[in-house]
């Protein structure tokens, strides 16, 4: 029997080789993304400084991360039995780069501060587009997936 | 510059850290629900707690702003946002879902949300009491 990947040196260099990539491109998008809530500080100016704490950075790579990650492992899936090549792209991108790129930690910890300062709708509103947003993403990659592998099955 | 590089190195070493540890738990639960996900999630919201007041507790010990700011960026934004995942853990709800295990799809979904930020509130606190041990 083979030795599982996560006890496999080489395939954990590869998730931390993907990792360091996503972790890298978070931090840039979620940094940029704050320009999204300049509309609104435009359009409400009274209530701009509760807008700008909405963190609309981590909102938006998790919910890319999720559609792109529901997205691959469709692809993958579709493809039938895994092969060297295919785990490596799984690993190296869904659970490096991906996994990398999404965070739990920065959505839980904002999610904790807001609370403690008593934006309670804010949470509310930042909690249920994240899971649901997510969710919806994640199954608009894997249903988009699907109908490219039968478009190509039927070719 | 720095900032990309310690962003880097933290979420290569987090992101390999949940390679290991979800594996290792996953080789040693087989039952439906996504144990290794949910722990490192509720692990990595615990630490960032933690490490958030990092750069209030290293500021009186003498370490520069830069420093500190720089150190505090590699292990939170680095390291926890490396090690946590929001996307494995909603792939795998929605595979619960598509599969008919509803109650665990809700189970996986919310419980991880309430863990995972009554961690990180533990977190804050213990970071804010080492905190003033030091400071």
């Amino acid at each position: 029997m083979t030795r599982a990947p996560h006890r496999d040196w080489r395939y954990v260099g590869l998730v931390a080789l993907g990792g360091a990539c996503g972790s890298v491109a978070r931090y840039l998008l979620s940094g940029w993304a704050g320009i999204l809530l300049t509309p609104l500080t435009i359009l409400f100016p009274s209530t701009a400084e509760t807008v700008l704490r909405f963190p609309i950075g981590t909102l938006v790579v998790n919910v890319v991360g999720a559609f792109a990650l529901g997205y691959l492992l469709e692809a993958l899936a579709r493809r039938g039995r895994e092969t060297v090549r295919r785990r490596k792209i799984r690993l190296g991108i869904g659970t490096g780069v991906l996994g990398g790129f999404t965070t739990y930690s920065a959505l839980a910890l904002e999610t904790e501060r807001l609370l403690a300062q008593g934006y309670g709708w804010l949470v509310l509103l930042y909690v249920v587009l994240t899971l649901a947003g997510g969710a919806a993403a994640c199954l608009g990659g894997i249903a988009i997936a699907a109908r490219a592998d039968r478009r190509r099955e039927r070719r | 510059m720095i900032e990309l590089l310690v962003v880097a190195l933290g979420g290569g070493i987090g992101a390999a850290a949940r390679f290991v540890v979800d594996g290792e738990i996953r080789s040693r639960h087989s039952g439906g629900f996504p144990w290794g996900t949910f722990v490192v999630n509720v692990a990595g919201s615990f630490l960032i707690g933690v490490f958030s007041t990092l750069f209030f507790t290293l500021m009186p010990l003498g370490v520069s702003d830069g420093v500190a700011w720089v150190l505090q960026l590699a292990v939170t934004v680095g390291l926890c946002g490396g090690f946590t995942t929001f996307s494995t853990a909603t792939v795998e709800s929605v595979r619960l879902a598509q599969s008919g295990r509803m109650r665990l799809a809700v189970a996986n979904t919310l419980g991880t949300v309430v863990v995972t930020v009554a961690a990180a509130g533990l977190g804050v606190a213990l970071g804010m009491a080492l905190g003033g041990l030091f400071g």
